[in-house]
């Protein structure tokens, strides 16, 4: 590891000072400089790899500002601060009661010990954890630009299937993103440009050429909150993972999904799925195809050929279609079928 | 009493809380790390990213202008050492800094000695290796490997077993299947990562290195580094996971001792996760065909196992579990073969249960064909096929309750109550399955000594140059002497892990409880019997009463009579302090050359399928349920039960631990566990513990362990068959198993993912 400078600066408009003094414009947020850390279960990780090589490191856990650390239910939905902790939004009255799906996406993250550190805006942040970017000894286009993509041919079981380019076909791997993009959350980011809010959905780029670009912020821009609308009918949400094993691994596939029903009928569906893509991805089509339609085996088999349409399989990950299919249908039957 | 500490039955011990519990669990216990150094220096280590080739350049200015590196030891600094040598205390023939030829992924290249750990690091990166690449073969189909048998490539393979006519009565059978099966490579994995620390007091070595073989390491050390291995101590208290990958000493070792010397200060070299996957041993892929036939009556009448094992180019590591499969069953007819595979890999090596562990899997799966095909219960079919005495050397077993476990297990499991046709059972969206398998580890014993001291005041000090390698032999070792002293447990203090103490065998091949305490029931007799002389001469506290049995409990030599004596009175008596005994064990069996191999960290192992007399094995049959999604088909296991037989057990709080630890790491073989080659350029992909899947507590639910007793007095004077390596052998074939029972889907290729359930 390299040596760097730790700094803990006081509140938001000192971070984005000093960030903003040794950073540009035109450098990534993973490639700069200066870099923020919050609870680093990410970026300490990376550094200690080789993968992220930052000299200097902004500690944004001393900010001063509370509503970094306040979860805020409101008439018109609900307000994460960035610092919040993951195990704390998940075991969050309001959360479990009125966004199932939001609970669960964090519930089934990581491990009890990486929830109590972890915070909501660097889990959104977390990168990539295929196994060729995580060792710097492979070819890598988004550790190094141009460098080659190792898992296009290797072994490439865990990679997306869906939004996947010729450069890049790394999955992003979190799960609250996917219930945030379902639920048409909102970022609000503060940097040396002005505040700033956007749609959960502008946050994260698809690889095509330049997959070293992974997010719209810039690097001395800082997430301050999440803002999920009020959506009454979430209260009939979920987040289904399946992975290898029981707890602790990331997903092979997973679907977040909200239904305002009406009887069996579908008046509204949000669907999103993880571990089979490279950004946090919405599956508009899917929605589309249920709207209107009586929820049954059929329509839900119906919807997740939908939402599978444009996949792309490699060698080792051609099972997650049929994989990722099967768990929007469960997680559509199951959503159904709540009690709420 | 919980479960955690199973009530004792006949032929067990009491089950005795770990003796360094609260060492533990209280991080006092000084792993080898751990150990406090004064002025050390860190070392770090470059490893290779190619498999095959030669380091054409190293470039170190980078590496060299880091601030607080302290020297490189790379090409051209061992040559006054020798090469590593492979076999049971060398991992690997290859010695990295002898020779600039690249053999296999993630070979060092160089050593990086610095002020600091992260310096150190920081500088092992920099160094930049120039390759001359050539294109390597990475495992099976790979063009480029090298196919040849096993036997008589190792010692402990000599030949290749077989009985009868195999091909004749194959052709006559019945029924018959003809099958392939496959395991993957698996990495140990240890928490406890590996290192070396190293420093010398003048011309002597004294080197701290989580060891399951310290007398073996001293004589491979010194011989490397052309010492004399009085001069060389290895230091190992505590070990934080071994399962045979801290065994054999890997090139590291010499290499951080090089670096110490060139120093002047104690040099500490913890390798990362990453990089254990390329420096140490690990479980090399096998393949398998099998091939049973047997009449309606579902008696087998023949039986052939043929296995394929990857090993690397300079060394021939043998797997060969055609010994035990050949044995386990009574097939009529046997024909088995070895081969080994070689390919640009590292030298693999044991891995708990070596042989076993993919060998029994292969069988398992198959008998469980079997059954299929004949219309039988999987149990029952094993039942008719018991063997009266083994069928290669038509010897006895020495010992041998296979039914009995299966009849304990299948009782508590409630096996009566599964309806045997495919897919009958469900839960709502869940399907079940049940299933189950043999387990059989041979039972072995090595030469030991130790040395055991009673003083006046009753204590006990007990060494005995054994390890810890989670298994608990400090406890058990303390708990025999316990036993023929009547001594209390908490006035013994044990010390192992040191080559400095009177040499133990490898820690490997569960026979460590067998031949530790073997020994030390040995000393303790030979104190026993001095202080019986002492007691019963003219003068002494029970002077005359020489013809009575005698007892030793709670510090006294108790008469038959009813007369006694206080232990200590007779030490007094004596005029001594303390009676010291060393003693040397020896096996039934022993060639007289047999302590001398002790000594030289080269010891005989006797027992299993090598006794004149008997074939020595301990059994156990495993019981689980799975339950697997209709539509996403994730496979969990909410039920285990295993039922073991393994002669004398000497605790049976550790016992269940270790049996339990084994069915854990056997469900983990079944549906976790897979390191990924990428064959392009035969290197370890998932190379840590996020992508190496190993089971975690919400994998593991109701799980039990059945101590089944039984009496073996063959197989050593403990009475103790080893069975640290018994539990995870069979689990996985009872898994696929189970999968097939709940989907009518066989899997034969390790692990088991959801992929295969899919299609
Ligand atoms: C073993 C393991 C298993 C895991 N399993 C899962 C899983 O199953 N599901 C899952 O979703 N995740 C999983 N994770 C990922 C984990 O959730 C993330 O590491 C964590 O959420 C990151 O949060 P952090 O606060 O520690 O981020 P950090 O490591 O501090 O930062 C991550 C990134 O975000 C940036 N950043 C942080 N805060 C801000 C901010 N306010 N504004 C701008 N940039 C910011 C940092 O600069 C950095 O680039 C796992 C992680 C590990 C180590
Ligand atoms: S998939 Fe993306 S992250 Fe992985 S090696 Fe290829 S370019 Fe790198």
């Amino acid at each position: 590891m390299r040596p760097f400078v730790y700094e803990q600066p006081a509140d938001i408009s000192a971070a984005v000072a000093t960030a903003s003094r040794f950073t540009t414009n035109d450098d990534q947020p993973t490639r700069a400089n200066a870099q923020f850390i919050a609870g680093g279960t990410n970026l300490a990780d990376y550094m200690k790899l080789g993968v992220a090589e930052p000299n200097r490191l902004l500690d944004l856990n001393r900010l001063k500002e509370s509503g970094l650390r306040q979860i805020r239910v409101t008439d018109d939905g609900i307000r994460f601060g960035a610092l919040v902790r993951m195990g704390e939004a998940a075991d969050h009255r309001d959360v479990t009661e009125r966004y199932p799906v939001i609970a669960d996406s964090l519930r089934l993250a990581a491990s009890g010990q990486i929830r109590n550190m972890a915070s909501l805006a660097g889990n959104i942040l977390q990168r990539t954890r295929c196994e060729y970017f995580r060792e710097t000894s492979w070819q890598c286009n988004k550790r190094v630009p141009g460098s080659g993509c190792a898992a296009m041919e290797g072994v490439n079981r865990q990679h997306a299937v869906l939004g996947a380019s010729d450069a890049c076909i790394a999955t992003y791997h979190g799960d609250f993103a996917q219930a945030l993009i379902a639920l048409d959350a909102v970022v609000h980011a503060e940097g040396s440009r002005g505040a700033r809010k956007m749609p959960f959905a502008k946050l994260h780029r698809q690889p095509g050429d330049t997959p070293h670009i992974e997010t719209d912020l810039v690097a001395d821009e800082i997430i301050t909150a999440i803002e999920v609308p009020a959506i009454p009918w979430a209260r009939r949400s979920l987040y289904l993972k399946i992975r290898d094993r029981e707890s602790y691994a990331f997903a092979l596939a997973s679907a977040a999904v909200a239904l305002d029903l009406d009887g069996e009928t579908v008046r509204e569906a949000r669907i999103a799925l993880g571990g089979v893509a490279t950004v946090p991805w919405r599956a508009s089509a899917a929605e589309q195809s249920l709207q209107g339609k009586k929820l049954d085996e059929a329509s839900a088999e119906a919807a997740a050929d939908a939402a599978f349409a444009q996949a792309r399989p490699r060698q080792h990950n051609a099972f997650k279609i049929e994989l990722g299919k099967r768990t929007l249908v469960r997680a559509l039957l199951e959503t159904r079928d709540m009690k709420v | 009493m919980d479960a955690a500490a199973p009530r004792p039955k006949e032929n067990m011990g009491e089950p005795l809380p770990r003796v360094d519990a609260r060492l533990k669990v209280t991080g006092q216990a000084h792993y080898p790390a751990d150990l406090p150094t004064a002025n050390i220096a860190y070392g770090a280590l470059a490893t290779s990213s190619i498999a095959k080739g030669k380091v054409a350049k190293l470039r170190l200015d980078e590496a060299r202008a880091v601030p607080g590196l302290l020297d490189i030891v790379t090409y051209g600094d061992m040559d006054k050492v020798d090469k590593p040598k492979f076999g049971n205390s060398g991992a690997t023939s290859i010695g990295p800094l002898h020779d600039r030829t690249i053999f296999h992924d993630g070979q060092i290249v160089a050593l990086a000695v610095a002020e600091t750990f992260e310096a150190a690091e920081e500088a092992a990166r920099l160094i930049r290796a120039e390759y001359e690449e050539e294109k390597p073969t990475a495992t099976f189909d790979s063009p480029g490997t090298a196919t040849i048998p096993a036997a008589g490539k190792s010692p402990l393979f000599k030949e290749d077993v077989k009985a009868g006519d195999f091909d004749a009565a194959y052709a006559d059978a019945a029924v018959k299947i003809d099958q392939r099966y496959s395991t993957p490579t698996q990495h140990h994995n240890p928490i406890e990562l590996f290192s070396t620390t190293a420093y010398w007091e003048g011309d002597q070595l004294i080197v701290h290195e989580p060891s399951q073989n310290v007398t073996g390491w001293k004589v491979e050390l010194a011989r490397q580094l052309r010492i004399d291995p009085a001069k060389v101590r290895i230091v190992s208290p505590f070990i934080g996971g071994a399962f045979g990958s801290k065994g054999p000493m890997t090139p590291r070792t010499a290499i951080v001792a090089v670096a110490a010397k060139r120093l002047g200060r104690p040099v500490r070299c913890v390798t990362s996760r990453m990089q254990a996957f390329g420096t140490q041993t690990y479980r090399a892929e096998t393949r398998h065909r099998i091939r049973i036939g047997a009449g309606k009556d579902g008696r087998i009448t023949a039986f052939a196992h043929e296995g394929w094992e990857v090993t690397s180019r300079p060394d021939a590591y043998v797997v060969g579990g055609t010994s035990a499969t050949g044995r386990m069953y009574d097939y009529g007819s046997v024909l088995t073969h070895v081969s080994l595979v070689q390919a640009d890999r590292n030298t693999p090596g044991y891995m708990r249960s070596p042989p076993e562990t993919p060998y029994v899997y292969a069988l398992e799966n198959a008998m469980d064909e079997m059954a299929v095909a004949l219309g039988m219960d999987p149990v029952e079919f094993r039942r008719i096929n018991e063997p009266k005495a083994e069928p290669i050397g038509k010897k006895p077993f020495s010992s041998r309750s296979l039914i009995q476990c299966y009849d304990q297990a299948a009782e508590a499991f409630g096996w009566a109550d599964r309806d045997p046709k495919v897919g009958a059972m469900r839960d709502g969206d869940w399907l079940v399955g049940i299933g189950c398998a043999t387990a059989i580890y041979p039972t072995a014993v090595a030469p030991c000594a130790a040395r055991v001291r009673l003083t006046v005041d009753g204590d006990v000090r007990l060494q005995c140059g054994s390890h810890e390698i989670g298994t608990g032999v400090r406890t058990v070792a303390g708990q025999m002497a316990s036993e023929r002293l009547g001594v209390s447990i908490e006035k013994i203090s044990v010390e192992i892990g040191d080559s400095s103490l009177p040499p133990a065998p490898v820690s490997g091949g569960s026979i460590s409880t067998a031949s530790v305490c073997s020994a030390v029931l040995m000393a303790c007799d030979a104190i026993r019997t001095k202080l019986y002389a002492a007691a019963t001469a003219e003068g002494g506290p029970l002077a005359g009463s020489h013809n009575e049995e005698f007892e030793l409990a709670g510090g006294k030599i108790l008469a038959k009579s009813g007369a006694s004596a206080k232990v200590g009175d007779v030490l007094k008596a004596m005029q001594v302090g303390a009676i010291e005994e060393y003693a040397e064990f020896a096996p039934k069996g022993a060639t007289p050359e047999a302590l001398k191999k002790l000594y030289a960290g080269t010891p005989e192992f006797h027992g299993g399928e090598q006794d004149e007399d008997s074939v020595k094995y301990a059994f156990g049959a495993e019981f689980v349920e799975v339950r697997i999604n209709r539509y996403t088909r994730e496979i969990r296991v909410p039920r285990i039960v295993g039922a073991f037989a393994a002669g004398r057990i000497m605790n049976t709080r550790t016992a269940r631990s270790q049996l339990m630890g084994g069915m854990i790491w056997g469900i983990g073989q079944a549906l976790h566990e897979a390191t990924e080659v990428d064959r392009r350029y035969a290197r370890y992909v998932n190379r840590d513990l996020q992508d190496y899947l190993v089971p975690v507590n919400a994998d593991i639910k109701d799980l039990q362990v059945i101590l089944v007793p039984e009496v073996d007095h063959a197989v050593n004077p403990a009475g103790v068959k080893g069975l640290g390596e018994l539990g995870n052998v069979g689990t996985a074939a009872a898994v696929a198993s189970a999968v097939y029972h709940a989907t009518g889907r066989r899997i034969r290729d390790l692990p088991i993912r959801i992929e295969q359930l899919l299609v």
